[in-house]
């Protein structure tokens, strides 16, 4: 078990496990076809991302770096979150970006949905968690990692 | 965050409890980025990045309705990305009932949404809306409240405006309250290059893969590009701009870079020179080699990767008009070598409206139709964005449309050869 101290972004607590991507997660390449076709497991249909590609990422931990790709990224989060499709939390190694940070902040304040988002826990979060790890997200920031 | 007393008054709810929400919105955004304050939205357009009425966006049309049901004051108006759907663009019966029947439900209502949010002109649906056919085209320092990353990418390195790559739905908001938090791309220090790309290729790099291959290494960072003064000049003329814009939004897709400067060439860059690289910026040096690494290292997701190219879509984003006149040109030239009249794979060209239109005045747009290439307004990116498109062997030498989609990349020049008939 290891915990890491980030920044709230988005408060809230959550446990799940953990999905994580170690190259910039593509929000709209991830989501547009497993929301589109009402796909319940939300799988990621990003194929340049060889970690996520084809996993479904509802209710996951996603453990990112950061998102890249189109300014309709927001977009895609809130209306994840609109849908209850979204992630349990985001978790983010570096500083949050702008288009995730607009999906978090127009899920919080336009939609019941409660996704926390923690942001600036650093490479080493990234390097120490892996896909299946159980996380909990809790008070201020810190993420605890079980092994 | 300090805000005036009006913002607070608005925060607080004076003028309702959406404007309220919307201020919220802007303030919580603001705050993720350590923004002190909001500044004022300086330009005369927004643009949005959402033009599409899909069936699962309903959450998204669900809250302008309630926007607009607020009454709230109209804010800047908007030119937005383009349509979806084009009539002219071939699809199957199956396609265009999974179009029209599932995916794109409320097209209609959203485009009706637009008109009573203050979108500029019906015919204003495009990503290029910086062109001077479009009208959308801010000064250097206006301060933006724009989405579609390619335009942004281009607004703040070309035309030296000021914007952060923000998403859809906020970029809207801003344009309704009229102010944006102060934080990135806005202020000179988000403006300094953390990389360094020198360019050391023998010949002219093709604007979308070496844009590619920077997004991919800097990412959201901003690069100041070394080495294209060779090809491009010192000159932000037309063929420069058009050079620009396809490298942006590739640069921007393939990454998340929302700002770059061009050595000699890109406005700052001839103000600031060096000056714009932070201390303890990173190199990346990009050869032939490296750029045929990147281009190698593409998946190709097709069913069958051996497949005839079935559509071919040059235009994403939307082509200039210079650039369709040009493909024109290289078209009939190619053409003739492969004794062909028409092209041998069913070709669509995009481009905004008002482009298609003054193109339409001379007698390349003739020459275009008899070649039998489809001239269309829509975004190839929101036609390729269903499951059908998955099993079409579609072509293309935009990088970012092969990013979202499972077209297939490559550069203009096998392009033109493989839909004048000849082998790749």
């Amino acid at each position: 078990m290891k915990q890491f101290q980030g920044r709230v972004v988005v408060a809230g607590e959550c446990r799940a496990e953990a999905l994580v991507s170690h190259g910039g997660f593509n929000t709209l390449a991830s989501y547009q076809m497993a929301i589109m076709f009402g796909d319940k497991q939300v799988k990621c249909g990003d194929q340049n991302n060889a970690d996520l590609y084809k996993k479904p990422m509802i209710g996951k931990a996603l453990c990112l770096p950061q998102t890249i790709g189109s300014t309709t990224g927001g977009m895609v989060l809130f209306t994840v979150c609109a849908l209850d499709k979204a992630p349990a939390c985001m978790l983010f190694s570096k500083p949050i970006d702008s288009l995730a940070a607009s999906g978090a902040i127009l899920g919080e304040v336009w939609t019941e949905n409660k996704m926390p988002v923690v942001d600036s826990l650093g490479d080493e979060f990234l390097d120490y968690v892996h896909t299946g790890m159980t996380v909990s997200v809790g008070a201020g920031g810190v993420v605890t990692v079980e092994d | 965050m300090i805000l005036t007393p009006e913002q607070q008054a608005m925060l607080n709810g004076e003028q309702g409890e959406i404007m309220a929400k919307i201020v919220r919105t802007l303030v919580m955004y603001g705050d993720a980025f350590g923004a002190e304050r909001m500044v004022p939205v300086t330009s005369q357009y927004g643009h949005t990045v959402i033009s599409f009425g899909l069936e699962v966006m309903k959450p998204v049309y669900d809250l302008y309705d309630q926007i607009i049901a607020a009454g709230i004051p109209e804010g800047q108006k908007f030119t937005a990305d383009p349509k979806p759907l084009d009539p002219k663009v071939p699809s199957s019966l199956l396609e265009d009932i999974v179009f029209k029947k599932i995916m794109y439900t409320q097209q209609e209502r959203y485009e009706e949404q637009l008109r009573k949010l203050g979108i500029t002109n019906d015919d204003d649906y495009t990503c290029t809306c910086y062109l001077e056919q479009v009208g959308n085209l801010p000064k250097k320092g206006d301060v933006l409240s724009w989405a579609e990353s390619s335009a942004v990418v281009y607004a703040n390195s070309v035309l030296g405006a000021r914007c952060n790559r923000n998403s859809g739905m906020i970029e809207l908001m801003g344009s309704i309250a009229g102010f944006v938090p102060e934080f990135g791309l806005l202020t000179d220090v988000g403006r300094k290059a953390t990389w360094v790309v020198e360019v050391k290729c023998k010949h002219k790099p093709e604007a979308q893969l070496l844009g590619s291959a920077i997004g991919m290494k800097v990412m959201e960072e901003v690069p100041y590009v070394k080495g294209l003064d060779r090809w491009l000049g010192n000159e932000l003329n037309e063929e420069a701009r058009s050079y620009l814009k396809d490298f942006g939004a590739a640069t921007a897709s393939n990454g998340a870079v929302g700002l770059y400067h061009i050595e000699g060439l890109t406005p700052e860059a001839v103000e600031e020179g060096e000056q714009l690289i932070a201390e303890g910026a990173q190199v990346y040096v990009i050869d032939d080699e490296e750029l045929q690494r990147v281009k190698d290292a593409y998946p190709v997701i097709w069913k069958n990767p051996e497949a005839r190219p079935q559509m071919a879509f040059v235009g994403c984003p939307h082509l200039t008009l210079q650039q369709l006149k040009d493909w024109t040109d290289k078209l009939g030239d190619e053409l003739r070598k492969t004794g062909r009249s028409k092209v041998a794979v069913p070709t669509v060209f995009t481009a905004s409206t008002p482009v298609i239109k003054e193109f339409e005045q001379t007698m390349d747009a003739y020459r275009l139709k008899k070649y039998g290439v489809v001239l269309s307004y829509i975004c190839p990116l929101m036609y390729m964005n269903n499951p059908l498109c998955k099993k079409k062997a579609v072509i293309t030498c935009s990088n970012k449309l092969r990013t979202y989609t499972s077209a297939r990349y490559y550069t203009e020049d096998e392009i033109l050869h493989i839909i004048s008939g000849g082998r790749v």
